[in-house]
Parts: structure tokens; sequence; C-alpha cells
């Protein structure tokens, strides 16, 4: 199975590509893609010598355009698939069915992947990207089983690809407008979500109190572990008990289950985190590629000393495993 | 206000689980009194719920029609399972009704059958509208996130296609694999036991400062404020927009459709509605942030220079 | 102790060869980079207090009232090892090492800008020139290399409590 590894600089990359990924995932500096967030990002020339990079290394780019095209602004969108393609990307991942009609017509022989974003849960739906836009992969979203993946994998026409390690989306990714409710941004239409402009923290006697836009989101007492300021990985007041409403401050770690996805047809398994540091990028994807490389029996032991980069410092297998639901 | 008399209201699915007979006499009240042209039916949000109303599907739609009201069937909104999947395609196969594609299956399956699109699929942009359009949708609710400026877009490309937009009701923010519903009550999805019929207008979340924020049905999360385009709905009539979407919460939906009724005929004006309109559904703050791409949580008061503010 | 005078002279040095050798630093900035950003070492009595755009640096003595749009709190070699992007600054908030208050915004364009410009203490100061330059080089690698001990101390301590 390939390594699929996230960039969010220049220097993260070439983190990736040394650390043993097959494939390393980035985006441009502005709104069309999802870790649109300050600091972060490739400039054009920035892309060119990534790729330079990459292709001396045997290493592949895919370049992800995987937020939902302004309407009235299309041109960005369809500009930055025409320099991706044009900067020899290996792939593009999108989401937005215009984009993807757009770059299906205009680059017929550019390979398509399918982003998260796009929210293809089912056979009938990856199928229907297949068909109408010769989508070569789909990226899976992160809610589903292990058993609804090796289902699915009977049953369409395309690769399989899924998030492994990293930040864990509570809820349908691409679907999700619980950011802009609060904020005004959201990850479709503007790439971030619960975003940096509109979070404050502030310390409440020993507590760490975070709040996004007019919302208080989390309180943290003195040395408890703490999380990112998103909404689903919040502690809120439900009827007469608090605790995490959703989710709670967790990140994803299905590596225990890696025989079992091979064996349910995924071609490759993706790392979560262009925003992390390019330290967290090195660290997880050798200590991943190791793991790989790797008996089943001893892969535990590799991979515990990842929990320390994760949110809240613990990690779960999500969806993947049914009693998550 | 012009044009006003062709505009049509569309009464979004129910997206709570509601006791089997409210659930049929909710319909039959609504067929018989209320100024709606279509009503879309069916569970959207978790197929679990799918039983409870259909011992009595075939009488609503039955009421609904021989009122004159379009039915639409609803579809899920999150397809997972083989037997999700299996039901569109047996419902396509057999409906002689009009469908309403919630998620990318529904999309697949409806293919060259003339189909509405709810608001839950991601429609941004005038080419994602235009590649529906010529697979099959006649109608395209736009999502409840869009603002007016990305919609007068979408219109203006596109004037030959019916676009409808979420005039009222809670909004639905997100949904998941997980239920917090049964979560919180300490249940988990396998064994719901249902619980979220508990809460047939959504169970409140609060923050750590006790500020109303959201409500969760069952799989579902929709906002604690209610999405209200009454003082809008002169604009978006103006940049060719002809439906508008109602969606039930647990009040007088009579009285909510006739309120939007006056206000496109113009007997009432928009900022009376909108006064009545906060004593038919006191249960939370109005909201209309997302239209004027700001917070969807604020109010946008539009008497007085746009101003924002934040529901007390 | 060194006088508060002494150690602005060496961080301006530190800063200006710093801006010279990784110009994309300020790129990534963009807007923030008139901001002020304060960086508090948890573990020394100084508060240090930088304007990117304006290249100004200045040190105060603790306990002093900031005046900053974003502040960083941390053990002084973790703000030295972000600083190189040798250690990730998410893991070290969730682990509560370090703590932000503030323009999260800027925050974050700082974190980004930095990680993005492989600064290497070591190779970009050994370039420094002038009078102050053999001293700024010596408390530099002093302050990594008690820095480096620590951070080895502490990721053992992590792995202990988790």
């Amino acid at each position: 199975m390939e390594l699929i590894c996230p960039a969010g600089t220049p220097a993260a990359f070439h983190e990736a590509v040394d650390a043993g990924a097959d494939a390393v995932y980035c985006g441009f500096r502005d709104e069309t893609n999802a870790r649109n967030f300050p600091g972060l990002n490739f400039s054009r020339e920035e892309l060119r010598e990534a790729i330079a990079y990459a292709k001396r290394k045997g290493t592949q780019t895919f370049v992800a355009l995987n937020t939902f095209m302004r309407a009235g602004a299309e041109e960005i969108w369809y500009k930055g698939a025409a320099d991706a393609v044009a900067l020899g990307a290996d792939a593009l991942i999108l989401a937005d069915f215009g984009l993807m009609a757009h770059v299906a017509e205009k680059y017929p022989q550019q390979r398509l992947h399918v982003s998260v974003q796009a929210s293809a849960s089912n056979p009938d739906a990856i199928n229907f990207l297949v068909d109408a836009f010769n989508a070569q992969r789909v990226v899976l979203p992160r809610t589903l089983t292990i058993a609804d993946i090796a289902r699915i994998g009977k049953n369409i026409r395309c690769e399989m690809e899924v998030f492994v390690f990293g930040g864990l989306c509570v809820m349908a990714e691409g679907r999700c407008s619980l950011s802009s409710y609060a904020t005004g941004k959201s990850p479709n239409m503007n790439g971030v979500c619960s975003p940096a402009s509109h979070v404050r923290y502030r310390k409440d006697g020993g507590e760490l109190v975070s709040e996004l836009g007019e919302f208080t989101i989390n309180r943290f007492p003195a040395g408890e572990a703490a999380g990112y300021p998103t909404l689903c990985k919040g502690r809120f007041d439900i009827a007469d008990s608090n605790g995490y409403a959703f989710e709670d401050p967790v990140s994803l770690d299905v590596m225990g289950e890696l025989e079992a996805l091979k064996a349910a047809g995924v071609k490759a398994l993706k790392i979560e985190g262009r925003q992390r540091g390019k330290a967290y990028v090195a660290e997880v994807v050798s200590t991943m590629k190791a793991a790989l490389n790797s008996p089943p029996d001893r892969r535990a032991s590799l991979l515990a000393r990842l929990r320390t980069m994760s949110e809240g410092q613990k990690t779960t297998s999500g969806a993947y495993e049914k009693r998550w639901r | 206000m012009t044009d006003m008399k062709e505009t049509s209201l569309t009464l979004g699915p129910v997206y709570y689980l509601w006791d089997a007979e409210k659930w049929r006499d909710f319909h039959f009240r609504i067929a018989d009194e209320a100024p709606v042209d279509r009503v879309v039916i069916g569970e959207t949000v978790c197929s679990k719920r799918q039983h409870f109303i259909e011992p009595h599907l075939a009488e609503v739609v039955e009421r609904l029609e021989s009122a004159g009201k379009t039915v639409i069937l609803s579809t899920l909104a999150l397809v997972t399972l083989n037997r999700e999947s299996k039901q569109i395609r047996e419902m396509a196969e057999v409906s002689e009704h009009l469908m309403e594609a919630n998620d990318l299956s529904a999309l697949a399956i409806l293919k060259d059958k003339p189909h509405t699109i709810g608001p839950l699929v991601n429609v941004y942009n005038a080419p994602t509208a235009r590649l529906l359009a010529s697979r099959g949708a006649t109608r395209i609710c736009l999502p409840p996130e869009l603002p007016f400026s990305s919609v007068k877009e979408i219109t203006a490309e596109l004037p030959d296609i019916d676009f409808e937009v979420f005039a009222f009701g809670r909004m639905p923010l997100a949904i998941s694999a997980r239920c917090a519903h049964a979560r919180s009550k300490g249940k988990i999805k396998d064994n719901c036991q249902f619980v979220c019929g508990e809460d047939p207008d959504g169970l409140p979340v609060r923050t750590l400062d006790r500020q109303s924020f959201l409500a969760l049905n069952g799989v579902q999360t929709v906002s604690h404020a209610c999405q209200s385009l009454l003082s809008e709905l002169d604009h978006l009539v103006e940049a060719g927009v002809r439906s508008f979407r109602l969606s039930p919460q647990d009040c007088d939906m009579v009285a909510v459709a006739k309120l939007h009724r006056e206000v496109l005929d113009g007997t009432v004006d928009a900022d009376a509605g909108v006064a009545k309109l906060r004593q038919l559904y006191a249960a939370a703050p109005l909201a209309n942030g997302f239209h004027h791409a700001k917070e969807g949580a604020v109010w946008v008061a539009r008497t007085r220079s746009l101003q924002a503010a934040w529901p007390a | 102790m060194i006088p508060i005078p002494l150690i602005e002279r060496i961080c301006r040095l530190m800063f200006g060869r710093i801006a010279k050798a990784h110009p994309g630093l300020f790129e990534r900035l963009d807007e923030h980079r008139q901001k002020r950003f304060a960086f508090l070492p948890t573990d020394l009595p100084l508060a240090f207090v930088v304007v990117p755009g304006r290249q100004e640096i200045s040190v105060l003595r603790k306990p002093v009232e900031i005046e900053a749009d974003a502040v960083t709190e941390a053990p002084l070699f973790l703000l030295l090892a972000l600083m190189e992007g040798r250690c990730d600054a998410d893991a070290l908030f969730f682990s509560r090492d370090l703590s932000v208050t503030g323009d999260m915004e800027a925050m974050l364009a700082m974190r980004n800008a930095l990680d993005a410009s492989n600064i290497d203490l070591q190779k970009d100061l050994a370039k420094l020139a002038g009078p102050f330059a053999p001293v700024a080089r010596r408390v530099i690698g002093e302050i990594r290399d008690r820095a480096l001990k620590d951070q080895n101390s502490s990721a053992g301590e992590a792995a202990a409590w988790n």
C-alpha cells in the first residue's frame, strides 16, 4: 500500500519525500484548498521546485484543489488546476463537481482523485464520479467501518485511499457548516475549519478557555492535554451533564488495522496534517514507513511513540471500528 | 414587488423523529390548510427511523395530492449501508413521484430522471448546478450556508433552472456516522432505542458558559438559531429565486407558511412578518447571517444599515 | 547576569542574520509582519518582543506588562526548537508545554513562516560578523546546547506519563 503524506510548506515536503513517502499532497496558498491557513502552502514557484525534487526521488505529488468554487470566481480554481497540470502534478484532488467536470473535459489525461470533501461514501456515489469524471481514486470519508470499505472495494471501479493517521473529522467531511455557523468561514467555502482569526485563548483562574467567535468551545483544567478549538471536539452542556458531545480531542490511528485494510482492497494510506510542522511530518512519515515494512506484531511498539504528537495526546480508530458510532 | 405571484413554497422533510401519528396529522393539516405548493416527505436523517412513518406514508401522500400539493420523496442524507443504497434504488424504480437527492448516491441513481436537489448537496456555483441540471435536476435547493452574493451569481448564470433557498428552520449544519444524540443519553447507535424521539425539536447543546448553540437530532446537528429569510425575500425574488423552503420545526407550520405567503404577496410587510414569526416560533432566535456572508448564528437587521447582532 | 542592552544587541544581530538568510519568512508572514509578537521563556526572567516587519526586537526584564498582538510562552529550549522547526508546535500545545494568547492568525502565520524557513541557528550564526559576534556565538551556542539537553530529558518524561 502507498503512503500518502501531507506537506504544508516546501520544508515539510522535503521531509516527507526524504522520510519515504510514496506521494506527497499539498496545495496552493489561497482559498482553493482545504488548509487555507495563514503562512501555509505553496506558491507556483515553490510547487515547481517541490515537484522537481519529488520526481528526482521517485515520489509522486498530488495537488489538492478541494474547496468548493466560489460562484463567480471559478477562474481561481480553473487557474489552479491549469497550473497544477502544467507543473506536472501526478494527481489533482478535487471535491467540487463543477471543477471535476472542468478538469475531466480540459485535461482528460490528468489523474483525478476524489477528495474526502466530496463525501463519496458508497459504491453508487463513487461509481457516479468514475463514470461522470473518470475519477481514478477516491479518498473515503472517515465515516466508514473497515467492513464498509471492503464491501465498497468490491463494487467500485477505482482505487481507494483511506485516512489512517492524524486529525479526525467527526462529521461527514465536506458536509459540515458548524464552523461557518460560528465564524462565517467554512471548510467548503474558505478552506478553513474553526479559523485562527476567530480563535481566542484566555486564562480563567487555572483553566485554559478556548473560544471560537462568540462561543466557548472548551475549558481545560491545568495539566490536562488540550486539542484544537474545533467545534466538534468541544465540551458542551447537554441536558444536565457536560462533556464532549461529539468527540474528545483525539486523533485518528488505524495503523493497527493495516492487514484488514489491505484485505479490504485499500490502495493507499493517507496521513492527515498539512497544518502540522515539518518535525511532525518527518517523525510520522518515517515511523509509519517503518511500521509498513515491519511484521504486524512489531508495529504497535513502533507506533506508540506517535501518540505524543496527537491531539489531546490520545488516538482513536474512529468510525473504522463500528463501536465508535 | 413584481412577479410575486409566481413564487412558490416548499415544505421540507421533517428532519426530526416525530411520533408517527403526530407526523401524519401534521401533514394532514398541511394538506388542508397550508399555502405550500410542494411537500417533501420521507426520512432524511437516519435510516433506522424509516419504519415509523411507513404505515402512514400512503395516506399522507394521498391527502397532500388531493389538496393539490406536489409530493416529493426525500432520500437519506448520508448513505453508507447496502440496504440504504438499495432502498433508494428501489424507490427510484417503482415510484411515480419526484424524488429529492440528498447525497451523491441518489444523484447517481436518479440520472436522466427528473428529480430535485435538496439543501444537503453541495451546490456552491453555476457549473455544478449546470451539471446537475444536465443530469435531470429540475429544482435545486441551495445549501443554507450559501451567501446571497453566490445565490445571485448562480441564478443569473442559469435563469432556466428553478432555484430554491432554505428560508425557514433550524439550519442542518452537519451529519455524522456517530450518533451524538444517543451518546448523550448513554446509548450507542446500534442500540439507541430511538431516544431522539424524545426531542421533537432537537436536544439543545449549550456551551460551558451556558450559551445556546446547537441542537442534536440523531446523527444530524442543527443550529440553535432558526434561519429566517423573511426580510430578504424581496431581494431573492429580484435575483430570480422563485421557490422558498420551510423546514418543519415543532411549531405551527401552517401559520409559518401563511406568513411567508403573505410577505411574498406583499399583504404583510417584512418587518411585521419577522415580528410575527418570532411569536410563532419562540423556541429559538432568528438568524440570517449566512445570507449576508456572516456567521450563520447572527441576525442582520436590514432596516438599520445591516447591523449584525448576536442572539441574546 | 548578562546586561539587557547586551542581550538586545545579540538578539538584533541574530535577527538581522536570520532575516537576511531567510527572506521567505517575511513573505509568509504577509500582512502579519507589522504585528508585535512576544515570546516569553518560562524559565528565564526575560521577555522578547519582536516586530518582524521593522526588524525590531526589544528585550524586557520580567515581570513586565507586555504590549503585544500575540504572546507565546514556553521553556526557552522549546522556543528555540520551534524557531528551527525541530518540533511541532501543535503537539507542544496539546501537551500544554506551550501556551498562546492573542491574535491566533498572526501566531499561526509566524509558526508556519518559521517552520518553512529551515532556520539553523548554528549555521546561520556562524556567519555573524562584527565586534559582538564572538560573544553572541558563544552565548547562543551555550543556550542551544543546554536546550537540547533539556529537550532530551523532557521527552523522556513525556513518554513516562503517557
